[in-house]
C-alpha cells in the first residue's frame, strides 16, 4: 500500500492511556504464560484430570443424593448460612454507617477521612478467612468468630460505599441546613441519611448477597457452621460426590434469588442516580 | 393529612424495625450465636493479638518460604484472572443486548455464567478437589470458573452502558457485526474492563488464600500450618506479606485506572 | 429531478397499542433539502430510522434509489446502508476513538470482516476522511481524541464520518438539539453547502420551526405519527404551525425559537 502523495497518512495514535491499556495486556499476559511455566504441577496428568472433571460432573448434577442429612436439615443448614451473612451484614452496616459519615469529605475534614480510608484499606487487604481464624484464637470456632472475622471485611467494603453515596448527595441541602443553625448530628439525621437512605439500603444488600457467599466459604475452611460445613464434610472425608451435588444445588438456589433481588435493587439505585 | 404522612411514616420505620429485630432474633438462636461473647471477644482478641500476634526475629527467617508461597498465589491469581476474562468477554459479547446475535443464544451465555457466579469459588475448589487432588490447579480451576461468571457479568454491563449510540452509528453506515464489535465495543469498553479484571486480581488474592488453605498449596496452606502449629508470629508474619502485596496490587491498580478512565 | 426516495403509507407500531407512525407517505428528489418537524415525540425518530432499517417497519413500503429498502436481504441491506448517512443528535463517536479514526468507521461498510475489525484502511481512503476533515474545518483536531472536542466539533466528525462514505443521502436526527445557537448555525450552513456543492439529499429532523424555515427546500410537518403538511417553507402559515404542534406550542415557538437550541 503506497500513498499516492508519497506520504503515509498514519491513522493510529499513541496516547498515555492507549499506552497504558496495552502495557497493562501485555504484562498480564505475559504474567499468565510465565505462570503457566513455573507452576509445580507435581506430575498432575492436566489432560486427565480434565476428562475425570468431566466425568464427574454429570454425577454430582444428575444424581444427587440425601446421606449424611435429609432435605429439611439441609434447608435449615442453608439457613443457618444466610443467619451469619444476615448478622455480619446486620453488624457490618451499623459501625460501617457511622466510620462512612467520618469518611465522607463533606461531613469531616480531610485528615479524618483519610485517616479512615487507610485503616479501612488495610483492614479489607486481610482475607476474610484469615480474620476469622484469627478470632476463632480467642474465640473457639463457630458462629461467634465467623460472624466477627466476617464483619470486617463487611466494613471495609460498606465504609466505601456509604462514604461514596454520602459524598454523592447535593451539597446545597446540608449548606441550607448549616445556614438554618442545625448542628452536626442533626443534619446527618434530617438531611445526609434520609436523602441518600434508599443508596444505603441497596448497597447493604448487595453486601448480603457477597456475604451469603463467603458465609458458605467460612463454613467450608473455617468451621463457621451452615452448609459450607457440610460441603467441606462431603468432599473431604465422606468423598460423596453425589451429596455435594445436592449441596450445590441448594447453595445455587439461594445464591441466584439472592442475585436476582440485588440486581433489581441495583437497577433502581442506577434510576435514582 | 400532614399530620397523616408523619403518622404513616413512623408507622413504617416501627415495622421495618420490628421486622428486622425479630429476623436479628431468629439469626442469632439458628446460629447459636452467643451475643455476650461476641461482645467480649473483641476485647480479648485485640489483646490476644497484641501479645502473640507479631512478626518476631525468628519468623522472620521463614520469610523466603513465605514469599515463595506467595510468589504463586499472586501469579495463580493473575493466571486465572486473565483467562477467565478472555472467556468472559467472549460470552459477555454473546450476552450483552446491544451485541448478542439473538434473544435465546445471549440468555444461554448469560445463564451459564450466573451457574458458574454463583458456585462460590471455596464451592469450586472442594469439588475439584475430587479431580484434581491438592493441586495448585485446584485452586487455579476454582478462582477460573469464579472469576469468569463474575467477569462476564460485569462485561456484560460494561457493554451495555457504554456502547450504545456509537453501535447505532455503525449498524447505520452499513457495517458488519465483527467491525462494530471491534471497532466500536471493544475500544469503548476496554478501559472499564481493565479496571474490573484489576479489581478481580486483588479479589483473587484474597480468595486465593481461602483455596489454598483448602487444597494445600499457595500462601493459604503456609498460614495455616503455621497457625496449626500455634506458631503465631509466623502466621502474622504470613498476614503482613498478604497485606502488603494487595496494598501493592490496589496501588498498582488505582494509577492504571486514574491513567486510563 | 429524479425522486429519490420514496415512502408509501408506513407504520410502526410498538407492540399492540402504540402506533409511533401511522400511514406516512412522501416523495424526496434528488439533491432536496427537506426538514421533518413535530413536537417530541411525534415520531420524527422513528420515521427517519425507518428508512434504514435501524428500526423495522411494521407496514408500508420504502423505495429508496428504486429499491424496496423493506424486501431487502442482510447483505443488500449493508449496501443500501453505505449510500446513506445518519448523523445523530448525540452523535455516536467512539469516544475513546481518535477523530480520524471515527471518521474512517464510514468506510467500514465497504470493507471486508477482517481489514475493518483490524481497522486498515487503504490510503484512498484514509487520504478521503483528511479531505473531509479539511472540508469541515477540523484539520488541526485530526488526532484528537473524540472525547476532546467540543459539541459542534463533534457533530461536524459525524458529517465527515457520514461523508465518507460517499453517500446519495443524509438522514439527520436533531442534528443540533444539543448545541448552542452559534454551533447549531455553523452546522446547519455546513449541511446546507454539503447539499447544495455536493448533490446530495439531506433529510433533516428539526424542532425549531424558525431553522426548517430558513434553511429547507421543503418542509413535513409530523404530528402523532402522521404526515399534516408537506410543501414549501413559504406556504407555511402560523396557523398551520400550530395545528403541527399543537395549541399552545405556538407562543413558545415564535418567541423564543431561537434558544430552543440550547
Amino acid at each position: 500500500m503506497t500513498a499516492q502523495t508519497g506520504t503515509k497518512i498514519k491513522v493510529k495514535t499513541l496516547n498515555k492511556a492507549s499506552v497504558i491499556i496495552r502495557a497493562t495486556l501485555l504484562t498480564l499476559t505475559i504474567i499468565t504464560i510465565y505462570s503457566f511455566i513455573t507452576f509445580d504441577y507435581k506430575g498432575l496428568n492436566l489432560l486427565d484430570s480434565v476428562i475425570k472433571t468431566a466425568k464427574m460432573l454429570p454425577t454430582m448434577l444428575f444424581e444427587p443424593h440425601f446421606k449424611h442429612f435429609t432435605f429439611l436439615e439441609a434447608l435449615y443448614k442453608v439457613l443457618v448460612t444466610m443467619g451469619l451473612a444476615f448478622l455480619t451484614t446486620l453488624f457490618g452496616a451499623v459501625i460501617a454507617l457511622f466510620m462512612g459519615l467520618f469518611a465522607a469529605r463533606n461531613l469531616t475534614n480531610n485528615t479524618t477521612s483519610n485517616v479512615i480510608r487507610g485503616f479501612v484499606a488495610v483492614i479489607r487487604a486481610v482475607p476474610t478467612v484469615l480474620w476469622v481464624l484469627i478470632f476463632a484464637v480467642g474465640a473457639g470456632l463457630g458462629s461467634v468468630a465467623a460472624v466477627v472475622g466476617m464483619s470486617f471485611h463487611s466494613i471495609g467494603y460498606l465504609v466505601k460505599a456509604y462514604s461514596e453515596s454520602f459524598e454523592e448527595m447535593d451539597n446545597g441541602v446540608i449548606e441550607a441546613l448549616k445556614a438554618s443553625g442545625a448542628n452536626w448530628w442533626q443534619i446527618v439525621f434530617q438531611a445526609v441519611i434520609p436523602s441518600t437512605i434508599t443508596f444505603l439500603l441497596s448497597w447493604t444488600f448487595l453486601r448480603f448477597e457477597i456475604n451469603f457467599a463467603v458465609a458458605v466459604a467460612m463454613g467450608a475452611a473455617a468451621g463457621a457452621g451452615g452448609i459450607g460445613f457440610d460441603m467441606f464434610m462431603a468432599s473431604m472425608f465422606y468423598s460423596d460426590l453425589r451429596e455435594i451435588g445436592v449441596i450445590t444445588y441448594f447453595i445455587l438456589a439461594f445464591a441466584i434469588m439472592l442475585e436476582v433481588f440485588a440486581s433489581r435493587l441495583k437497577r433502581r439505585l442506577k434510576l435514582n442516580a | 393529612m400532614r399530620g397523616d404522612i408523619f403518622a404513616r411514616k413512623k408507622m413504617n420505620a416501627f415495622v421495618f424495625l420490628g421486622v428486622l429485630i425479630l429476623v436479628t432474633l431468629v439469626a442469632i438462636v439458628m446460629t447459636e450465636y452467643n451475643v455476650a461473647k461476641g461482645f467480649t471477644s473483641i476485647p480479648k482478641a485485640v489483646h490476644w493479638g497484641f501479645s502473640n500476634f507479631y512478626p518476631n526475629g525468628e519468623s522472620f527467617r521463614k520469610l523466603p518460604d513465605i514469599m515463595m508461597k506467595l510468589k504463586e498465589t499472586v501469579l495463580v491469581s493473575i493466571a486465572a484472572t486473565s483467562a477467565g476474562a478472555v472467556f468472559a468477554l467472549v460470552f459477555a459479547i454473546f450476552g450483552a443486548h446491544t451485541t448478542r446475535f439473538n434473544a435465546v443464544l445471549g440468555g444461554i451465555s448469560r445463564g451459564i455464567a450466573t451457574v458458574f457466579r454463583n458456585i462460590d469459588v471455596a464451592a469450586w475448589a472442594l469439588i475439584l478437589l475430587f479431580s484434581f487432588g491438592q493441586n495448585v490447579m485446584t485452586g487455579y480451576f476454582a478462582l477460573f470458573f469464579g472469576s469468569f461468571g463474575y467477569l462476564t457479568r460485569a462485561f456484560i454491563e460494561t457493554i451495555d452502558e457504554v456502547s450504545g449510540g456509537s453501535v447505532e452509528a455503525l449498524r447505520a453506515t452499513g457495517a458488519g457485526y465483527f467491525h462494530i464489535v471491534f471497532q466500536s465495543v471493544i475500544p469503548s469498553s476496554i478501559p472499564q474492563m481493565i479496571s474490573w479484571i484489576l479489581f478481580m486480581i486483588e479479589t483473587n488474592i484474597r480468595q486465593a488464600t481461602l483455596v489454598g488453605i483448602l487444597t494445600g498449596t499457595g500462601i493459604g496452606f503456609a498460614f495455616n500450618l503455621y497457625y496449626k502449629s500455634m506458631n503465631y508470629h509466623t502466621a502474622s508474619l504470613v498476614v503482613v506479606a498478604i497485606v502488603i502485596a494487595i496494598l501493592f496490587i490496589e496501588y498498582i491498580s488505582n494509577y492504571v485506572r486514574r491513567a486510563i478512565l | 429531478m429524479k425522486t429519490l426516495l420514496e415512502l408509501r403509507q408506513v407504520s410502526k407500531h410498538y407492540g399492540q397499542e402504540t402506533a409511533a407512525l401511522s400511514d406516512v407517505s412522501f416523495n424526496v428528489k434528488e439533491g432536496e433539502f427537506v426538514s421533518i418537524i413535530g413536537p417530541s415525540g411525534a415520531g420524527k425518530s422513528t420515521l427517519l430510522r425507518c428508512i434504514n432499517r435501524i428500526v423495522d417497519a411494521s407496514g408500508g413500503e420504502i423505495f429508496f434509489n428504486d429499491e424496496n429498502v423493506l424486501k431487502l436481504d442482510k447483505a443488500q441491506l449493508k449496501r443500501v446502508r453505505r449510500t446513506i448517512g445518519m448523523i445523530f443528535q448525540h452523535y455516536n463517536l467512539v469516544n475513546r476513538l481518535s477523530v480520524i479514526e471515527n471518521v474512517l468507521h464510514g468506510r467500514l461498510g465497504y470493507k471486508s470482516t477482517l481489514a475493518g475489525m483490524l481497522g486498515l484502511y487503504s490510503e484512498e481512503e484514509k487520504q478521503q476522511a483528511v479531505k473531509m476533515l479539511n472540508i469541515l474545518g477540523l484539520q488541526e483536531h485530526t488526532y484528537r481524541r473524540a472525547d476532546q472536542l467540543s459539541g459542534g466539533q463533534k457533530q461536524r466528525v459525524g458529517i465527515a464520518r457520514a461523508l465518507v462514505q460517499k453517500p446519495k443521502m443524509l438522514l439527520c436526527d436533531e442534528p443540533i438539539a444539543s448545541l448552542d445557537p452559534n454551533a447549531a448555525k455553523t452546522i446547519m450552513d455546513y449541511l446546507k453547502t454539503i447539499s447544495a456543492t455536493m448533490g446530495i439529499t439531506v433529510l433533516v429532523n428539526l424542532h425549531q420551526v424558525d431553522v426548517a424555515l430558513r434553511y429547507s427546500d421543503r418542509i413535513i410537518g409530523v404530528n402523532k405519527g402522521k404526515v399534516v403538511y408537506d410543501g414549501s417553507p413559504k406556504e407555511m402559515s402560523s396557523s398551520m404551525i400550530h395545528k403541527i404542534y399543537g395549541s399552545e406550542a405556538g407562543e413558545l415557538i415564535f418567541d423564543h425559537g431561537g434558544q430552543n437550541a440550547g
